[in-house]
């Protein structure tokens, strides 16, 4: 992860020093995260419980893989100065997708997963192209597309369908240590959408194209292929969700994503870790850190038994004051 | 007035197809009632633009109308003289929610996306904290004539939705739609030339929250106490917006151009349920409308402004 902010920031090496460090909203996710820990376990520990248990470390990492693969695709879209509303929408479609092909059995295990990453890609590619070809402005795309997808699931489901078989159940629940199946998979897609954004060209592209997009076509770079690329990669992040989500609970169901409020929330997440959401910069890495503090927070809240309600005001809240912190370290350097 | 000419003639066309279907909705009680439903969402839509056409979004209209019919059963409760303390109070709060977004937007420099987000969390997570979960209490009768009664067959909305609609028109043509405009056109030029940028869309906000508290008042009587009053009218207001030829990004369109976007989307609505469409592809529906109807438009724009493409995925 320094590799990446190292070779994003090349101009910043200079300053040297804490403050320069600071300043890589990244890093600040990382140090309000540790910090979070440690005021949650001192409070839960005054309120005479145990705060980091292997039960709560564990719930902490299954409360943020689906999300954070969402995120992870969600960064891809927001850095190529995109964004992506549909994802909510397109979970729910392929919980249904896999678990309606599974139907219990373990052998439909891999058409299922076929099916589920062709309708993303196909999803992901109508986005890219409706924003790209017919020029219509990426809110208003993906809302479009997210309406699409939303009216033919209602249309074709009331509730729950199909059946996940046992084996496959076991992503969603299994555990290796302390490290569940699900984090060790929202880790490889971390890792994967990592080395793509600070090891490949197409990773420079999305920063050129999310930084500047009448910059970086007159640099040569296919902008709209582009796009379209990260819009493909952000629904297979859906798409894995999905499947996820369905291994979770054991069927598929046409409320499992806008009941999560995905979109919104992993647009949240992204822009927590630091992503402008304008677009060029930030990275993968802040938005681990992200899902993280929305997971720990949620966490800490559970523990304290404090309501649901209050979660949603602390959680706006949070968002807004990292935002405007960011915003402003970001200051000195924006010409 | 020559970008609201397409969304006029897909209004004419929608309306001539939903009096095809029901006659009824050419009698002047057919087509009352039919502007009385889409009342709430046009003065929404007239509210939301002053916020887009500034170039910034607010995604906190859908949370602040539930919050706000909420409250306002919880305050009056049933009490008749409550009613017109709690209607001053849910203008002042709208303000006051507006410009909240503003100043966060503007003095933190926090993308209004962001913050309009964040006001939707605590919005919601705050008002069900202080009701324990649920709406609780009653609305007045007197506060429900708004949205529900009316001086024989013209219902209250109606004269509301003009006046509304007229001082929104006023607006954009006196000094401060033009600096709105300019603001959301190009702020740097804008700044530059002596307008208050951050004064202007302050005021934007502030419009909308407006905006929100009256579509609440309307509808808390035409709809009554629901958590689910306000859900997904963020979309439909900014759906609608668009659908009338405003560019997200700002300094485009025409207000009475996002208002004819709402009643078209209300109209769309209206007739899907004529023809019979199943709820459930209603939206299918709407989804293919909202992007043909924008690509349509990004289309036949002749290019010749400035070359902004770049602008048209920028969120913020």
């Amino acid at each position: 992860m320094d590799l990446l902010t190292r070779a994003r920031r090349p101009a910043r090496r200079s300053y040297g020093g804490l403050a320069s460090h600071l300043r890589d909203p990244a890093r600040v996710v990382f140090l309000a995260l540790f910090g979070l820990v440690a005021a949650g376990w001192a409070l839960v520990a005054f309120d005479g419980g145990q705060f980091l248990t292997l039960e709560s470390v564990v719930g902490i990492q299954q409360r943020s893989a689906a999300l954070g693969i969402v995120a992870i695709g969600q960064t891809l879209a927001i850095l190529a100065g995109s964004l992506d509303l549909s994802v909510a929408y397109l979970i729910s479609l392929t919980s249904l997708v896999a678990a309606e092909i599974m139907a219990g059995q373990d052998r439909n295990a891999g058409p299922a997963i076929a099916a589920v990453l062709a309708i993303s890609a196909l999803v992901g590619l109508v986005n890219g192209l409706v924003i790209t070809r017919l020029q219509v402005h990426a809110f208003i795309a993906t809302l479009g597309v997210g309406l699409i997808i939303k009216g033919v699931v209602d249309h074709l489901y009331d509730g729950p369908a199909g059946k996940v078989p046992e084996s496959f159940q076991l992503l969603g629940y299994s555990r290796v240590g302390p490290i569940p199946v699900s984090a060790m998979l929202w880790a490889g897609v971390a890792v994967v959408a990592w080395f793509l954004l600070s090891r490949t060209r197409l990773g420079y592209r999305i920063y050129a194209v999310g930084g500047n997009e009448e910059v970086a076509r007159l640099s040569g770079i296919r902008t709209s292929r582009v796009i379209v690329i990260t819009h493909v990669l952000c629904s297979f992040c859906a798409g894995i969700a999905g499947l996820l989500l369905a291994a979770r609970l054991g069927a598929g169901a046409p409320t499992v994503g806008t009941d999560g409020g995905y979109e919104l929330e992993s647009i949240a997440a992204v822009v927590l870790g630091g992503t402008a959401l304008a677009g060029g910069r930030g990275g993968v890495a802040g938005t681990v850190g992200g899902v993280l503090l929305l997971a720990v927070l949620d966490t800490l809240f559970n523990q304290l038994e404090v309501n649901s309600f209050a979660k949603d005001v602390v959680r706006g809240a949070v968002i807004v004051i990292a935002v405007a912190v960011y915003a402003r370290r970001g200051t000195r350097r924006v010409a | 007035m020559k970008r609201a000419l397409p969304i006029l003639a897909v209004l004419v066309v929608l309306l001539a197809a939903i009096a095809i279907a029901n006659p009824f909705f050419l009698e002047p009680a057919g087509f009352l009632a039919f502007l009385k439903r889409a009342a709430p969402l046009v003065i929404l839509a007239a509210g939301q633009y002053f916020v887009v056409v500034s170039g910034e979004f607010d995604l906190s209209v859908g949370s602040l109308v539930t919050a706000e019919v909420v409250i306002a059963a919880r305050l009056i409760d049933g009490d008749e003289s409550a009613t017109w303390p709690v209607l001053a109070l849910l203008i002042v709060a709208g303000l006051l929610v507006g410009l909240v977004n503003g100043v966060l937007t503007t003095k933190l420099r926090v993308p209004s996306f962001i913050v309009t987000l964040g006001m939707l969390l605590v919005l919601s997570g705050a008002v069900f904290l202080w009701t324990g979960g649920a709406p609780r209490g009653a609305l007045s009768e007197g506060f429900r004539t708004f949205g529900r009664g009316g001086l024989g067959t013209l219902p209250w909305s109606v004269p509301i939705l003009l006046v509304a609609g007229a001082a929104a028109i006023w607006l954009m043509r006196a000094d401060f739609g033009r600096t709105l405009k300019a603001t959301g056109d190009n702020e740097r030029a804008a700044a530059l030339s002596g307008v208050r940028v951050d004064r202007v869309k302050i005021f934007a906000f502030m419009l909308s929250g407006l905006s929100a508290a009256v579509a609440a008042i309307l509808l808390g009587g035409f709809a009554g106490v629901s958590a689910q009053v306000g859900q997904g009218l963020e979309f439909s207001a900014i759906t609608a917006v668009v659908l009338g030829g405003v560019v997200l990004g700002g300094g485009r369109g025409s207000v009475l151009a996002a208002m004819a976007g709402a009643v078209t989307l209300e109209a769309l609505f209206t007739l899907l349920n004529l023809y019979g469409v199943s709820g459930a592809l209603e939206s299918t529906v709407q989804g293919v409308i909202i992007i043909a109807a924008v690509a349509a438009g990004a289309i036949r724009l002749p290019r010749k402004p400035t070359p902004r493409r770049g602008d048209a995925h920028a969120a913020s």
